[in-house]
């Protein structure tokens, strides 16, 4: 199984009475919040404890793109990503940004890509997510009804201007252009391993299953919240004929591991109540922008109503409904490595994200609990699925690495 | 596809009057697919484009309007009576869709009413092509967007408030949406889902479709009809459509009336658009 070290590079000053006298943590959050010379000191903090995951055995670190957002602050993950290239060397870049149909004309995304594939060596993995609602269609004025085929078709472009070696034309609906022709050009060929970041539309496993690339269930809850999304998936790849590599999933799990599980429970407290209770204030306005839901997914949705899952909530939960649902994992090295290894088993995902820094949670505890994780969980998980299964969503380069490590 | 069965037959009011006719329905063909076309009524055509959620169901101000003329209700691609958006990319999509629609719909002249988003699809058809229509009648008509005084954003609503942004009176919207008796409950919400999609297809971000630049071409004979409680257009808009299009105007505002004229005030809409249409012609 690979381990992926993700950061979301949370504000972590949010008032505490943001709840009460905010409406949205994200498209309309207030400006007068953000001090820019707190988010100087943030983002160098943040590349730091990124950078520390790599040097401390992660097999990759992971940035993703949110904007207008008080728990996000990567509007660009290329830029962040564009550091880590520099700032670590063995683990994979794992850019969960950018979302496609945000970018005219798509080919920057394409060229940008390719500038981090060269600087690092070979050790981009592009993620193309579609998007959140408030990320696409309000920050960004996206159409909620063209958005997933604006997105396709800047999917095609892109593959073909990493892949055809000669200069192109492109008539697409929402991108037309007569000479493309990108340069540079990604060291990984046919092109870096891609996947896609997603809930629990059909259409998405689809892609994953037809185009062999790794679907990612990112939700902040937990275990059983994703069981359903990957159940389908799994179900999905079986009906295109697909086995069940677990290499060709990925599941993102907020963990905090301590000596202890009762400093475990000291420790987290704050900064989990700080990001389900300030970090996921979404205002229901800017969740359901119409379109945006595919119609297969409103017709499964309505026949099903009991079986959706919310991924925001306008609920402020406590630590301890927040570790008896399962969104995060806490406790001792011991019984976090157990826990992680029955649910890698049982959603069948080789590609595991941590998160751990979270919240509000400061540079030294994030350093802390990547450092425990890395010395006393890893080592119990790090070898789940690893003779079974060959990862063929991986940088080969790095792969090279692993093997050469392991033995 | 299962079909919503979205219906109101109208056999609750012939059961009570016999002499009430049923309205009539027919299908045009616009990009390859059907899209269904009510009709009731005798006498002068007065084509009618709906507003927000389409038509899931005959309206008691169709029904006032039905009385004094031949009203003919086409269903524009995506809204209730079609099975999907289709291929409508741009404005010019749009457009030409609704053009389609109303000349299939009517082969001779008739007049045109459009409320809501289908008034900004009416005033663009008129402003294009001159022949198609004699007098129109724009309710609640939208198309610009000014970033000094924005119009409501319909799109960004919390779940059960759409109904209080359309209607002065919101039960009126709650009413037109709600599943008609025997549908099939899932067609029905995915019908009004996909109603919502294409009116944000249309409108999505700002509403803003081009109109401004085009209202001079409108020469028609024009009714503008506004709610005087219109939560979605501020009344700084009302000016621009009637000093903008350089046929004759006359301005309506309906007293207590929301964004959707027609089902908040429908016979007083209907008294108002008979008087502007029975007036005398140039």
């Amino acid at each position: 199984m690979n381990l992926l070290w993700f950061h979301l590079m949370p504000y972590t000053d949010l008032p505490e009475d943001f709840r009460d006298k905010h409406p949205s943590v994200w498209v309309d959050i207030d400006s007068r919040l953000f001090d820019p010379q707190r988010a100087h000191t943030l983002y160098n903090d943040f590349i730091d404890e990124l950078e520390y995951a790599a040097e401390v055995g992660f097999d990759g670190v992971c940035v993703n793109e949110h904007h207008a957002n008080g728990y996000g602050l990567m509007p660009s993950p290329n830029l962040i990503a564009a550091a880590l290239a520099r700032g670590t060397k063995d683990a994979a870049l794992c850019v969960m940004g950018n979302s496609l149909a945000l970018y005219n004309p798509p080919l920057r995304i394409a060229e940008e890509m390719a500038m981090i594939d060269c600087i690092s060596g070979g050790r981009l993995i592009a993620g193309f997510p579609l998007g959140t609602p408030m990320d696409t269609t309000f920050a960004y004025g996206q159409n909620p009804s063209t958005l997933r085929e604006k997105y396709d078709e800047a999917r095609r472009l892109i593959l073909r201007a990493w892949s055809e070696p000669d200069p192109f034309a492109f008539n697409g609906r929402f991108t037309k252009l007569r000479y493309v022709n990108i340069w540079p050009r990604p060291i990984q060929r046919p092109h870096p391993p891609i996947w896609i970041p997603g809930g629990g539309a059909r259409e998405t496993w689809a892609m994953c299953a037809r185009e062999s690339y790794v679907f990612a269930a990112l939700s902040y809850f937990g275990f059983e919240a994703s069981r359903s999304v990957l159940g389908g998936y799994w179900q999905e790849m079986e009906r295109h004929g697909r086995d069940r590599n677990p290499y060709q999933a990925g599941y993102l799990q907020f963990v905090g591991v301590a000596e202890t599980h009762a400093e475990a429970m000291k420790l987290y407290r704050e900064p989990a109540e700080y990001f389900y209770g300030r970090c996921l204030r979404v205002d229901p306005r800017y969740t359901s922008p119409p379109g945006y839901t595919t119609e297969s997914s409103v017709r499964a949705a309505a026949t099903r109503p009991t079986q959706g899952v919310a991924q925001f909530q306008d609920r402020a939960p406590d630590f301890g409904q927040i570790l008896e649902r399962g969104y995060i994992v806490a406790g001792e090295p011991d019984e976090v490595a157990a826990r992680l290894r029955q649910i890698a088993t049982d959603l069948n995902i080789g590609q595991l994200m941590l998160l751990l820094q979270f919240g509000n949670m400061g540079k030294p505890l994030a350093r802390y609990n990547t450092r425990l994780f890395a010395e006393r969980v890893m080592p119990q998980i790090a070898d789940l699925f690893k003779d079974q299964w060959e990862d063929r969503w991986w940088p080969q380069r790095l792969k090279t690495r692993a093997a050469a490590t392991v033995a | 596809m299962v079909a919503a069965t979205a219906e109101d037959t109208g056999r609750g009011d012939r059961r009570m009057n016999p002499r009430i006719e049923a309205k009539r329905s027919r299908t045009v063909e616009v990009n390859g697919q059907a899209c269904r076309v009510w009709e009731k009524g005798e006498g002068r055509a007065l084509v009618f484009l709906a507003g927000f959620g389409g038509l899931s169901r005959w309206t008691p101000c169709l029904e006032h309007l039905a009385a004094r003329r031949r009203v003919i209700a086409p269903s524009l691609p995506g809204f209730p009576g079609t099975s999907t958006i289709g291929p409508l990319y741009n404005h010019l999509d749009w457009l030409l869709a609704a053009h389609d629609l109303i000349s299939g719909a009517e082969r001779e002249r008739c007049d045109l009413m459009g409320v809501s988003l289908g008034a900004a699809l009416a005033a663009d058809v008129a402003a294009l092509w001159p022949g198609l229509a004699d007098r129109l009648v724009l309710v609640s008509a939208l198309g610009l967007f000014d970033e000094g005084e924005p119009s409501a954003d319909p799109f960004a609503q919390r779940p059960g408030t759409l109904p209080q942004l359309l209607c002065a009176n919101p039960e009126r919207y709650a009413a037109h949406i709600a599943a008609a008796d025997g549908a099939d409950p899932v067609e029905w919400t995915v019908m009004t889902t996909r109603a919502n999609e294409a009116a944000a297809r249309l409108l999505w971000p700002v509403g803003d479709t081009g109109l401004a630049s085009r209202l001079g071409r409108i020469h028609n004979d024009t009714l503008l009809v506004w709610g005087e409680a219109d939560r979605v257009v501020p009344a700084s808009y009302r000016p621009r459509f009637s000093g903008g299009i350089a046929g004759k105007t006359r301005v309506e505002i309906i007293p207590g009336a929301g964004h959707m004229v027609d089902l908040d005030a429908p016979e007083l809409l209907a008294q108002r658009v008979d008087a502007f249409l029975s007036g005398a012609r140039a």
